[in-house]
């Protein structure tokens, strides 16, 4: 049962880490709980779908398939957590200070929404399909199922619950150290998860490890000791990363860096001109 | 610093280019009552391997590993890949994550 627990706490903690952080910086956009839950929705409608159907997708380009999907699936949910990260540093702010009615905030705050969507949606269907496939393996070879659900039920509650922390730990947050904070945040999720894809497309040998390992920092901390699993989903750290997955990494934080100052910049260049004129 | 790393990652990704035209070598690796057999893999430094898993048990089973950075779900009854390397030697010990009491092994590179 405890066995069991673990495993689904495990799979569960980046999603719920994502979820978090991503719901409390849309957390003063109207309509934002409707959006959420449907994202919850669909993303444990395609596990269970992807749990079913996936043996032909791990068949699929040479038995790569679910590298490859994976992939693909995490390269979504980059741009979608840069662009939320990009948006709260540059539109999102002014938008949070001023009427939250104007037409304007609402066409910002329903892109914001979509976004939302699609980022819970994919954390739940990657680590949903797996805990899935694990608990129906489990109970079609007959074993206990009862202290099987349960401990998936411990699992489940428990990284439903550190999930909660952190969205209400954000939320107490003063209200600058917050835009800051889940900004930041977000950029780092965000690099992570491309430091990931670089991961995926490495193991299906579509790209050059480079470097392997670039460090090794597996006797300091682990990412197998639960500060380093927190880690890896919040900052992407990794204990021996490859060198293409720091070159990920990096990039998407400098990418979002920037369009960051350059947005900023534009903004405040379109300001000045409507003051002149 | 920053700039040896670069050159670190340029020059490396020659290498490889170099090795990747080079044949992979394959090994089989069976799952059965959540064993590995072999569970212990010999491999050469400096190559790139794959592993061809063959789970043969009704569960599902992922194959983990933190030092070799690899993580692959295998369905019941059904076959995955994983490529590894080129390493460095060394022991690089994997497990099934689903029943990782069990399911223990270890890559030797020489």
């Amino acid at each position: 049962m405890f066995e069991t627990a673990i495993i689904v706490f495990r799979e569960i903690l980046e999603a719920a880490i994502v979820i978090g952080v991503i719901a409390a910086a849309t957390q003063a956009i109207p309509n934002r709980n409707k959006w959420l839950l449907a994202g919850i929705f669909l993303g444990l409608l395609g596990a269970v779908l992807l749990a079913y159907l996936g043996s032909e997708l791990s068949d699929f380009a040479d038995g790569l398939g679910q590298e490859l999907f994976n992939a693909g699936v995490v390269s979504i949910a980059v741009v979608m957590l840069a662009w939320q990260t990009i948006w709260m540093s540059t539109r999102g702010a002014s938008i949070s200070k001023d009427a939250k009615s104007t037409g304007l905030a609402i066409k910002e705050g329903q892109k914001a929404l979509s976004v939302l969507l699609v980022i819970v949606g994919v954390a739940i269907l990657r680590e949903g399909s797996e805990i899935v496939i694990f608990l129906y393996g489990i109970s079609a070879s007959g074993a206990q199922a009862n202290s099987m659900l349960l401990g998936g039920g411990i699992g489940l509650l428990s990284g439903v619950l550190v999930g909660f922390i952190i969205y209400t730990g954000l939320l107490h947050l003063p209200v600058r150290l917050f835009f800051k904070g889940t900004a930041i945040l977000i950029a780092f999720l965000s690099a992570g998860m491309a430091s990931q894809a670089a991961n995926y497309l490495v193991q299906a040998n579509k790209i050059p490890a480079l470097v392997s390992p670039l460090w090794d920092l597996s006797s300091v901390l682990p990412n197998a000791s639960l500060l380093g699993s927190f880690l890896q989903t919040l900052l992407g750290y990794n204990a021996r990363p490859d060198g293409i997955q720091v070159v990920f990494y990096v990039v998407t934080l400098l990418t979002i860096f920037f369009a960051i100052k350059w947005l900023n910049h534009q903004n405040k260049r379109l300001t000045r001109k409507d003051a002149m004129s | 610093m920053k700039q040896s790393i670069l050159l670190q990652i340029i020059l490396s990704g020659f290498l490889y280019s170099s090795l990747v035209s080079a044949e992979t070598l394959e090994y089989e690796i069976t799952i059965k009552n959540h064993l590995f057999s072999p569970s212990e893999i010999t491999i050469e430094s400096g190559k790139k391997v794959v592993l061809m898993i063959d789970n043969q048990d009704a569960t599902a089973e992922e194959f983990e590993s933190y030092p070799l950075n690899r993580e692959k779900l295998i369905r019941g009854k059904s076959r995955a890949k994983v490529f590894i390397g080129p390493l460095k030697p060394g022991r690089y010990p994997f497990f099934g994550e689903f029943f990782h009491e069990t399911a223990q092994g270890m890559i030797i590179v020489k």
